[in-house]
């Protein structure tokens, strides 16, 4: 039993830490980012390679971390150029574009995907535990730096920037420079969930960072409640367990799936526990706090 | 040989534009990402051939798959885009969330309604293929070339010479000065999807019948690739949508058989795309300030 939770609550975790930083570009700077499982792959396919030549594990998630966060930067410098429609377009296709090269690659390995050696830890190979364990730690520490930066210069000129990027400019913010930023934090911490997802699978292959996963995360912050610590984690942790406890509507779960998140967006927008959320109110007349309370 | 690539890219293309188009009409009016087009189109080419295997009618089949298309299009813009449209948002991409989410529904359902299974329309065209000084032309390529001329037209006269048409255009022009002055917005709204989800339908139905297969994964390519192609057309722009379908198409096919390129011929459209979204950024027709 506790065998088979590490096994999902590592893969779960890892989707947690993906939701986290996902949050941080669409909903703390509201850039419609649709393609971030291009960037786990990148930083996936980046330890892998490394991992191919020997090289140590801790040193490939953050040349995982490093790479993707690169190459956030760069796409943080593309969305200066366009607005959020074509923003989301253009990282759909960024998304498309990676997988094709992902799986055509010779250095990926092309469609057979590549190998990855399990990491050792105090002279033993790694397993689900650890890489839970792990990830676990790496979840506190993002959000413990999410809940700095929100307190921060560099959170409040987010929040600004979302509200209206014209009036934050107006106001001597340096937009551009928050923009790429916030894009390169985010798919950085994407890059090193790909370095952790990659070791801990010992196989990854093009299909593992299709643009399905993209709204696979999006849909765990979405259903969540965006803009909010608790709700990629719980967002994240419900995905990722509910297909687990409906085994016996697997053939469903597609369907099930779309319908959560028409229902969500048509009826609740902010998500499960986001702004205006009736589970929050509820708890929060039960504590006896009163409605309306903004925390 | 260069002939024959150049016609089997134009043939390719106008699918796509026809495929897009309903993507552009909706975007034009409600300003929203509609990837459940593709859903729409899957839904239509399950749905002619049902018809065409009841009737052994491929006119029929058309007609009343187009028509209950573009009648699901209406209901789902009333139960779900209008509603969530009318609250205010928190991020932009919301309706593009739940346009996915019916996308998504929509392959899974004809999944387990219809069977994973292919099928195949198996129609037989009364003529055979003819050759034109070293150029094969199939009878299903003068069909599609016919039918998405005809729509294209159809469009045209209503958008440009109808009352509806009128009101569709000042909508897109500016929503709430137009329901200023007395335009229905809801029904130019509902006219977006009645011809764009109509339209799609007629693509699906066209795709079975030329590749003579259909499966539920029949939407996954058009889904994405139309989106390419609305932004290369400048977002809500009908001609900018042709011109940009049958780009696409060309390219595909040209860049697929004359170069080595390490990318899948599905990828191209969006390495156009971003090409050229980074030289201009409102697309290739697209208006310069449109906000």
């Amino acid at each position: 039993m506790s065998a088979y939770f590490f096994s999902i609550g590592a893969t779960a975790a890892i989707f947690i830490l993906l939701a986290l930083s996902l949050n941080i570009i669409t909903g703390y700077a509201g850039q419609a980012m649709m393609g971030h499982a291009a960037f786990f792959g990148i930083g996936a396919y980046t330890a892998a390679i490394l991992n191919g030549m020997g090289v140590n594990f801790w040193l490939c998630l953050l040349a995982a971390l490093v790479m993707a966060g690169v190459c956030g930067a760069v796409l943080g410098v593309i969305s200066l150029r366009l607005q959020a429609d074509f923003l989301a377009i253009t990282t759909i296709g960024i998304n498309f574009v990676m997988v094709a090269l992902f799986n055509n690659l010779k250095i990926t390995g092309g469609s057979l995907g590549l190998n990855v050696r399990k990491p050792m830890l105090f002279g033993a190979r790694m397993t689900n535990t650890h890489f839970f364990v792990l990830t676990v730690i790496l979840i506190v520490i993002v959000c413990l730096l999410t809940v700095k930066m929100r307190r921060s210069w560099f959170g409040m000129a987010l929040a600004s920037i979302n509200n209206d990027a014209a009036a934050a400019r107006s106001f001597g913010i340096d937009v551009n420079r928050y923009q790429i930023l916030t894009f390169t934090i985010g798919t950085a911490i994407a890059g090193l969930a790909g370095g952790v997802y990659a070791h801990r699978m010992g196989f990854i292959a093009s299909s593992d960072f299709a643009f399905v996963i993209s709204i696979q995360i999006l849909s765990m912050v979405v259903i969540g409640g965006i803009g909010t610590i608790r709700g990629p984690i719980v967002g994240g942790i419900l995905l990722s367990f509910l297909p687990e406890l409906l085994r016996f509507a697997d053939n469903y779960r597609n369907l099930v799936y779309g319908g959560l998140l028409v229902l969500m967006v048509r009826f609740l927008p902010g998500g499960l526990l986001g702004e205006g959320s009736p589970i929050l109110k509820l708890w929060r007349r039960i504590r006896g706090k009163g409605v309306g309370v903004h925390e | 040989m260069f002939l024959q690539q150049f016609i089997n890219g134009l043939v390719i293309g106008s699918l796509y534009a026809l495929t897009a188009m309903g993507a552009t009409l909706i975007y034009g009016i409600l300003g929203i990402l509609d990837i459940a087009n593709a859903g729409a189109y899957l839904i239509g080419a399950y749905l002619g051939w049902y018809i065409f295997y009841a009737t052994g009618n491929i006119a029929l089949a058309f007609l009343l798959s187009m028509a209950a298309v573009g009648l699901l299009g209406v209901v789902l813009q009333r139960l779900i885009y209008s509603p969530i449209l009318a609250k205010p948002r928190t991020l932009s991409i919301i309706p593009l969330v739940a346009a996915v989410g019916l996308f998504t529904m929509s392959s899974d359902a004809v999944r387990l309604i219809c069977g994973a299974g292919t099928k195949a329309y198996n129609f037989k065209f009364p003529v055979d293929a003819f050759h034109l000084g070293g150029v094969t032309i199939l009878p299903s390529w003068v069909l599609i070339f016919a039918l998405t001329a005809v729509l294209l037209l159809i469009l045209w006269f209503i958008l440009n010479r109808t009352r509806m048409g009128l009101a569709w255009r000042a909508s897109a022009e500016d929503a709430e000065i137009s329901r200023a002055c007395g335009v229905n917005t809801n029904s130019a709204m509902a006219l977006s999807y009645i011809l764009g989800y109509g339209f799609a339908a007629a693509a699906g139905i066209m795709v079975g019948i030329l590749y003579n297969s259909i499966t539920p994964a029949l939407g996954e390519v058009p889904s994405y690739k139309m989106l390419a192609i609305i932004v290369l057309g400048g977002l809500g722009n009908p001609l900018g949508t042709v011109i940009a379908g049958l780009l696409i198409g060309l390219a595909e096919t040209l860049l697929s058989v004359y170069t080595k390129i390490p990318i899948p011929k599905d990828a191209i459209a969006f390495v156009v795309l971003i090409i050229v979204l980074l030289i201009k950024p409102s697309g290739l027709l697209g208006q310069k300030n449109k906000v």
